[in-house]
């Protein structure tokens, strides 16, 4: 019993922070939140379809429906990816590159994917090309079926993915400016030089986050290309639409499995999101850093 | 004279690819975003105001969105609460695992919906993880209104967070110090000097959560039950519509959530314009 213990001042604290009992308290509240709601369902994924062994997990992607889904889902986000990458360049180019009327109106309309229901997103082109749609007649006497086929499921899938480059470039290359580009050009370079040289080495990590969250959303979704697919077995499914048809018929194991293979993707996707933020942050757009 | 044209709605430039770029971001954004959605616009207006009324005030469909709308309000003020907890622990405290916290942030915006609907009904089923834990409670969360709000929570998280972030980034330490050396305790500092700061960007994180939530399908339908009147939302009631060959519910339904996402998006551009005017930033 010392009189300097009981002397002793209160341990500081700078006034500009919360006491330690609070600041533990706030941390424990958010890893228990994050924890509950992401954690853990990401972890009853793969101990779900591991459930069966690894035999069984094996002998549930064997399944001829379900290799048909995955080729599927890789054929869909081979198209929708690029064409996406191919607007998202164009769209940037116009909008940062040039000043002109109504780019704030293009700017919005860019991203009104984004704030459309997916099931709306599938609705309209049933609306255009479904069997009583708006051209389904014309398509119908031409043979050419776009509702229930895959032309349609590229369709929804690119609708849905639409903004992700375009949004992620246009703030970026606004930020940079345009005196590289016309530098290049009073020095003579063509515009695909131009592009290719100056413009593309400075946005190409920007470019790949794009493409990245693009890719991750186009082999996911379901409510957009659930409401145009059919859901023909061995057809028209993609892997999120035969996780609910094997859900559906109580293929527990099965319906796991798959869906531990998207949640991979998931988890490969944030690993290099991440890795691009850490390492290339200051080259990204200010949104995503 | 053309040149003189052209420069009255743009500004000339000596960077090639103007027309091209421009043209073809017109030309791609018509076909796949714009003549569709107009479309199914126009294909609302072959109904009369009675019969667009009848469809949008029949019970079925009055339930499916104040289940949508209701459950994704509950949903985003969680995300509220615990978003703004979540983003200040992030940005203000140092300790082990923090980084990977912040990437898993995302997780919601990388996991496909059917993956998370599976996985929550999973964990929240009567015999699952959470769900054994809740039945002696007498609480039931799958397949009732309680699932839909969890899913909708899972799938507003990262709005809430990545737009605080940044803001809370940016607060000027010195306002908390002149906070604090004017006699202000740390509690009436945050609450009084630092919230009003956050303000904006924790609401419009709030409408970017609930919006989502209003459309989101994917993660819901596997939770929800799917009782007509009960646990029905109101993407999937357009899915019926559509599975029944009702075209015209399924457009009433449909225009009626799009008129929904338009108010949200006006609130959203509402927030931002006051929040510049109030605080000088978004």
């Amino acid at each position: 019993m010392s009189d300097v213990a009981l002397a002793a001042p209160p341990v500081w604290r700078a006034p500009t922070t919360e006491a330690r009992p609070v600041k533990l308290g706030l941390i424990v509240i958010a890893l228990l939140f994050l924890g509950l709601f992401l954690v853990i369902p990401l972890m009853v994924v793969f101990v779900e379809a591991l459930r069966g062994g690894l035999g069984a997990f094996a002998a549930a992607l064997g399944d001829q429906d379900t290799f048909a889904s995955i080729e599927l889902t890789l054929l869909v986000a081979a198209i929708a990816v690029p064409a996406n990458l191919v607007f998202g360049v164009a769209a940037a180019w116009a909008i940062a590159k040039y000043e002109f009327r109504g780019k704030t109106v293009l700017t919005t309309l860019i991203d009104l994917p984004f704030s459309v229901s997916p099931v709306i997103a599938g609705l309209i082109y049933v609306i255009m090309f479904g069997s009583q749609g708006y051209f389904g007649p014309w398509l119908k006497g031409h043979g050419v079926q776009i509702i229930f086929a895959v032309p349609g499921i590229v369709l929804a899938t690119i609708f849905v993915t639409f903004p992700f480059v375009a949004r992620e470039l246009i703030p970026l290359m606004q930020e940079q400016g345009t005196q590289d580009e016309e530098a290049a050009v009073s020095l003579g370079a063509s515009g695909l030089q131009t592009f290719l040289r100056v413009t593309l080495p400075n946005v190409k990590w920007g470019l790949m986050y794009g493409v990245l969250l693009c890719n991750a959303r186009a082999m996911g979704e379901f409510g957009a290309v659930s409401v145009v697919s059919g859901h023909i077995r061995g057809q028209t499914n993609t892997m999120p639409l035969q996780i609910e048809i094997l859900y559906n018929d109580y293929q527990w194991v099965a319906a796991f499995a798959v869906a531990s293979l998207l949640a991979l993707l998931a988890l490969l996707t944030l690993v290099v999101k991440s890795a691009l933020e850490w390492l290339f942050g200051h080259e990204l757009a200010n949104g995503s850093r | 004279m053309s040149t003189l044209a052209i420069a009255s709605w743009r500004r000339p430039s000596i960077i090639p690819g103007f027309g091209l770029t421009l043209g073809f971001t017109l030309t791609y954004l018509s076909l796949i975003v714009l003549i569709p959605i107009i479309a199914l616009v126009l294909r609302t207006t072959a109904l009369s105001w009675q019969e667009y009324w009848a469809i949008a005030s029949s019970a079925r469909v009055a339930a499916a969105l104040r289940l949508s709308f209701g459950a994704a309000l509950i949903g985003a003020a969680i995300n509220a609460v615990f978003g703004l907890i979540v983003a200040w622990v992030l940005v203000r405290y140092e300790f082990p695992g923090k980084r990977v916290l912040d990437a898993i942030v995302d997780l919601p915006f990388a996991l496909p919906t059917a993956v998370a609907g599976i996985a929550l009904t999973a964990i929240f089923d009567k015999n699952g993880w959470i769900g054994q834990l809740l039945a002696p409670l007498g609480i039931q969360v799958a397949y009732t209104w309680l699932g839909v709000v969890v899913a909708l929570t899972f799938i507003g998280l990262p709005f809430v967070v990545r737009t605080l972030q940044p803001v809370i980034v940016e607060i000027d330490r010195e306002i908390e110090e002149a906070a604090a050396s004017l006699g202000a305790d740390r509690w009436h500092a945050v609450v009084k000097v630092i919230m009003p700061t956050l303000l904006p960007a924790l609401l419009t994180g709030f409408v970017l959560a609930l919006a989502r939530g209003i459309g989101e399908y994917g993660s819901v339908v596997f939770i929800a039950g799917n009782i007509p009147y009960r646990t029905e939302i109101a993407p999937l009631l357009i899915v019926i519509r559509l599975t029944e060959f009702d075209y015209a519910g399924a457009t009433a339904v449909a225009t009626l959530m799009l008129a929904i996402s338009f108010v949200m998006f006006l609130t959203i551009n509402l927030i931002q314009a006051w929040a510049r005017r109030r605080y000088g930033y978004v």
